[in-house]
This record gives C-alpha cells, structure tokens and sequence, in this order.
C-alpha cells in the first residue's frame, strides 16, 4: 500500500525526471578564512538501479555532494544551492523534517569508517533497531526479528549473538556490514557508499564490495559509489563521474571512462593505479602537485596548475578561464580546454604506455 | 566485569594503607613538637617529658604507628598507666589532647556541614554549567555562545575569596538581603529556612567558579561529539534531531563531564576551606584550618585521612560507574 501511494505521489510530481537527477548544485561552507566553495555546479542524473561511481581525491568533493544529497550539509553548517531531485521529489527546497523523514527510508548512506561511524555505546542490534523504529510504526520485537534476518543477510556469522555486541567487539568488517545491514534495513532505494572499503583490510575490501553489488541486484537499489580508488569502480559501476577541486571534471559510462578517457586528471588518475597483471615500464605515476585548497582556487582550469598539458592549449586559456563541461560523444562529458583531437590522441599515448607493460 | 570490581576494590584497600602510613610519615616529620605544645610558657622539661609519654611520643615511631593502625580498627586506650585511662574506641582516628575531644567525633560533627554545603554548591553549578555549557554548544558561534563564554570568563577570574567576601559584605552587611549566616545544630532538617538563608551565599561562592570551568568543558565536549561520525549516522538514519542530541551525542559528551564531577565533589566533601572560614560555618575546612593554627598533630592526621580516603573511593565509585556507563570500558 505504501508503495502504490509512493507511485501515485511521483506521477503527480514529475514524471519525465531520471530518478536521481542533480541540477547545479553548489554547496558553500562559511568559515573564519572566508567563504569555501566545496561544490560548483555539479549536475548528474542516475537511472533507477544503476550504479554511479564518484570518483576524486581527498577534498575534491565527492563526500560533500553526497552529504548534500542526504540532507546532512545543512546541519554542519553549509549552504547548499542548485536542485537535487530524488524520485521525482525536488529534496533541496523540503523543509529538514520532511528531509529527515527520507533519510534511512528512501535513501541511506554508508561511511568510510565503520569504527567510528557506530555509537560506541549502543549494542549494534539496538542501533539497527533504532533505524527500523524512526521510519515504521512495528513492535521492538519484530523490529528486533527484522534486524537478526538483515545482519544475517550481510554475511555476520553468529549473528544471534552477535546483535548483542558492541562496536567494539566487532572487526572492522563486521562492523561495515553491520552499516550496511543498517542502511538497507529500510529498503531504500538510493544507497550512498562514501569509500565504504578505504579504512578495511585489502582482502576485506573486496568482500564488502561484492556484498554491495549483491545486495543492489537483489534489492533493487541505486547505488552511488564514492570512492579515490578508480581500481574498485570497474567491476561494480555502470557510470563513472571524476570530480576534481569541487567540480565534475569527466562524466560517462564506466567503459568510456576506462577506454577513452580524455581528461588530463582521469588520465593521471588511471597511471596511478597499482596493477598486479602488468610489468610497470617505470614507477607508478603519481599526479604532480596537491589538489587546491577550496578557498584559494587557481583562475582558468582548476586542473592546469598539476596538468600535463596545458602548455598545448593556445592563448593560455587553462590559465584565465574556466572550460566547460561539455560533450565530447554521446554520454560523455569532459571539462577540458584542449580540442577534442588533441585530447584522444593524449590518451592514445598514455594508454599505449599503459598497455606496453602488459607482457 | 565483577574481576575488574574485585581488582579496583583491593587496589583501593592498598591505596588506603599507603595512605595512613604516607600521612603518618608526613605529620611525625613535622617540627612542631606536640608534647612542647600541651602546657604553656611556664613549663618545665620535666612536665614536657611527662607529656610526651603520656602522648605515647616517646616510643619508637613504628611502634607508634602500629597503635594508630590498630586504633582506626579495634580502638586503642591512651593514659594506661594513669588513674584515669582514656578508652578511644574503633574506629579511633586518634585524640586531641589540645581540644580534649576524640577526632572522629569532631569529624563527624563537622562533616555535616560540609556535606550539605558541598552538595548544594555541587548541584548549584552542575545544573549551571551542563544548561549553559549545552545551550552554547548548540547556539555554537551565535550571541547565546558568547553570552555564556563571556560569562563563563568573568566566573573563571573571580576567586572564591573575593566573590565569598563582595557576596557577604553586600548582601549581608550593606543590603541586609539575608541574615548573617549562623549554622546551628540540627539543621538542615530542623530549620529548612534559616538554613537555605545559611547556605545560599556559600552555595553561589562554590558554584562561581566551578560552573564557569563545567560550561566550558561541556560546551567544548558536546560540540567535539557533534563532529563524531555516529552522530552523523545517528542523522542519516532519519532520527529527529532531538534524538541525535540528547540520546546519541550528549550521552557520549558528558559522560566525561559527570565522572570528572564526582571527584570534583569528592573534593569539595574534604572541606571547603575558604568559604567555610568567610560564612563562618564549622565544617572539615574550619576544623582543618583550626588544627593547623593549632599545630593539632592528632586533628589534622585524622582530617587529612577522611578526604584522602574520600577522594580514594570517589575515584572508585566514578571509575565503577564509568565502566557502567560506556561498554568499552568493561574489559577483562
């Protein structure tokens, strides 16, 4: 029943919406140095069931766009412009409870530190039962049944005595799936992941990771997956958006951005990766140079001053405006002042060089 | 759990043995010569002498030791050889031969007054300091934050001497708002008026400063809580903001707040020197500024002993509680 009332409500809304669709947001931050503008028109849409990879360095973004999304900047302090539309709901213009009421029911977030993200004194079933009890109106101990099948569900052997521990007593990942089991317990249909494997052992890592794209495929749900790492994006998501100094700087379908990536940062993003299968020509190529304190943006491409390339560009344009988001082929879009045939024939060598080292 | 109890409870039986014989130590040390003390100016060596084995002072002091160890758990007889022999029974913290009294009886006598001061004073600032310290954390940056700072500024600059003596000498002498404190036996409970009318001013002189340090500790503790990540996964769970607050960040930020305050109070119970002496009240702060001006060696041994071992078992007890309070604590 609340699902029909939940359709009715979204044909009356805004029928030719994608189900997650971001317009220009911006996010700024008021703090004693000045303003910080930790997001700049940002735009994505995401199909419903699909997976988006966010992908970025520390301070790029991506956490914020996410904690955006959910409603979670205001209270720390932020002001967030632009619309953000979830299920043809436009969730930037709701008023907090409304907001609130959403939160953990149709959208849900996982977060990078599963040691600190549980209450350290709460038992994890109470934590979980207290997830169920703020969005339905069931007994504590159904509620309590319910949260017994879910840490189950996520893989938590013993789990009938473990619903009684405490954080504490958990691994780190046991503890990210009993967050995972908390976010799902309400059978969102938006589930944010910001890093979820970055504080997890290697071999954890790939475990949670499987157990997100098991969980997605069986519950239906959007995922957006924030992450550094673009090694863990290829297997798991459909569409991949690289932000880079609070804005998006390369969008398209994961083998776009895997095959014919154009951006100078992708680029650098993609040499950076440690690979196991392949002799490395030289050492790994780290991208020169720090990410840009968001205070004190460079002028022109907020790229140009750790790119590669932006001597090939006439005029100096990387240095005195700001490129475009624009499309380069169908579903792709690259930020990027360097002509289209310049930038695939860069990412024809860069690639060349890649692959040279495969044996 | 009940091996952590175990282990606390006899490190706290070890402390307080170490304590008797670290007091017992200290006040034989002193150079004040007891038995010089009892008579006055015309006094002969003979009479000292006497004095000195009447005091027991002219034994070997392990040996006096031993009797005081003995005293405080069977009891023990002073003047044996005497005509009149002087039966201090257990627990025996000793006796005043300057004040010819029995110490745990001026203790307990005392201790009343201090208690009742120490706990008005205690709640006085608690609710001050944890009202104020959260309101500010919350409006955090906004005029209700630095309304409580700044006030909380002004309540840590002001010495309890200074704020005891402008209270009593206004309110008391020059306005006459409240009578001139005058503790008498039987209160609290025989005269509830008089005795608020008593305490109130000793009360506002111990909360000063002490709410002042508690709004600032809560306001920092609260607002280092609201950037925990629980607290943003308590939010992103939907939970109504009250909620987050009360259940998911004060119950983490001030339980540090409240464990602190119980050996602040533990403390205080040891006698608040100060503001007993400026309102006149014979509490354990009195009565120890009274045995040092008097070179009392049996009184202020025996003060000495009760708020050590007060503080002993406050740690205890918060510990205990601690351990109640946050689960990571209960280990092995």
């Amino acid at each position: 029943m609340i699902n029909m009332e939940r359709a009715e409500g979204r044909a009356e809304r805004s029928p030719d919406r994608e189900f997650l669709s971001i317009e220009n947001l911006g996010v700024t931050f008021n703090t004693e140095d000045g303003v910080v503008r930790a997001i700049d028109g940002v735009s994505l849409s995401l199909e419903r069931g699909k997976t988006l990879a966010v992908v970025g360095e520390s301070g790029s973004g991506k956490s914020v766009t996410a904690q955006a999304i959910m409603g979670l900047v205001k209270s720390q302090g932020g002001h967030v412009t632009g619309e953000i539309w979830l299920d043809g709901q436009e969730l930037n213009r709701l008023a907090a409870d409304e907001v609130q009421a959403l939160r953990g029911s149709e959208m849900a977030m996982i977060f990078q530190d599963p040691m600190s993200s549980l209450h350290p004194f709460y038992r994890v079933g109470d934590q979980i039962v207290e997830a169920i009890l703020a969005h339905r109106k069931i007994g504590k101990t159904a509620a309590r049944k319910e949260t017994l099948e879910m840490l189950k569900h996520v893989g938590i052997p013993a789990a009938e005595r473990r619903i009684d521990a405490y954080p504490h007593q958990l691994s780190g990942g046991m503890r990210q799936r009993v967050m995972i089991g908390m976010a799902l317990i309400n059978s969102p249909q938006l589930l944010i992941a910001d890093e979820p494997t970055t504080a997890l052992d290697v071999t954890v890592q790939a475990q949670i990771l499987d157990l997100i794209s098991t969980l997605k495929q069986e519950f239906g749900t959007t995922v957006i997956l924030i992450t550094h790492d673009l090694g863990i994006v290829a297997d798991v998501a459909d569409q991949v958006a690289v932000m880079y100094g609070g804005r998006l700087v390369e969008v398209g379908q994961t083998s776009v951005i895997y095959d014919q990536p154009e951006m100078p940062y992708t680029l650098g993003l993609l040499s950076s990766i440690p690979r196991m299968d392949r002799e490395l020509p030289k050492r790994l190529d780290p991208i020169r140079g720090n990410p840009p304190s968001p205070i004190n943006l460079p002028p022109g491409c907020v790229f140009q001053p750790r790119c590669n390339y932006s001597d090939r560009v006439r005029d100096g344009a990387c240095l005195s405006v700001r490129p475009e988001l624009l499309p380069t082929a169908p579903d792709h879009l690259v930020r990027c002042h360097l002509p289209a045939e310049e930038r695939r024939q860069i990412s024809e060598e860069v690639r060349r060089i890649l692959a040279g080292a495969v044996r | 759990m009940a091996g952590y109890v175990v282990r606390r409870v006899l490190g706290m039986v070890l402390l307080l043995f170490l304590l008797t014989l670290t007091v017992f130590v200290l006040f034989s040390l002193m150079p004040a010569d007891p038995a010089r003390l009892t008579c006055g100016k015309a006094c002969s060596p003979a009479i000292i002498e006497n004095n000195r084995h009447r005091l027991e002072l002219d034994i070997p002091p392990i040996e006096q030791y031993q009797r005081f160890v003995a005293g405080i758990f069977v009891g023990r007889t002073y003047l044996k050889d005497t005509a009149r022999p002087l039966e201090c029974e257990a627990p025996c913290l000793g006796y005043s031969f300057l004040r010819n009294q029995e110490v745990l009886a001026m203790i307990t006598k005392a201790a009343p007054v201090t208690f009742w001061l120490a706990i008005g004073g205690f709640v006085t600032w608690m609710v001050i300091g944890l009202v104020f310290g959260v309101v500010a954390a919350l409006k955090r940056g906004r005029w209700q934050d630095r309304t409580v700072m700044g006030i909380a500024l002004v309540g840590y600059s002001l010495p309890s001497f200074f704020i005891g003596l402008v209270l009593f000498f206004f309110v008391v002498l020059i306005w006459h708002l409240l009578p001139i404190p005058q503790w008498t036996s039987g209160m609290p409970f025989a005269n509830p008026g008089k005795f608020f009318q008593t305490m109130l001013l000793p009360w506002i002189t111990i909360a000063t400063l002490n709410a002042a340090f508690y709004m600032r500790l809560t306001r920092n503790q609260v607002l280092e809580v609201f950037g925990e990540d629980y607290v943003r996964t308590a939010r992103a769970k939907g939970l109504p903001e009250r909620i987050v607050v009360v259940k998911h960040a004060l119950r983490a930020g001030l339980t540090p707040i409240v464990t602190a305050a119980g050996l602040d109070l533990a403390y205080l119970l040891g006698g608040a020197i100060i503001t007993e002496n400026i309102f006149n009240l014979p509490g354990l702060g009195s009565l120890a500024i009274g045995s040092v001006l008097a070179s009392d060696l049996p009184l202020i041994t025996g003060i000495t002993l009760v708020a050590a071992a007060l503080i002993i078992v406050a740690n205890l007890v918060v510990d205990l509680l601690y351990a109640v309070v946050d689960p990571r604590v209960r280990v092995g």
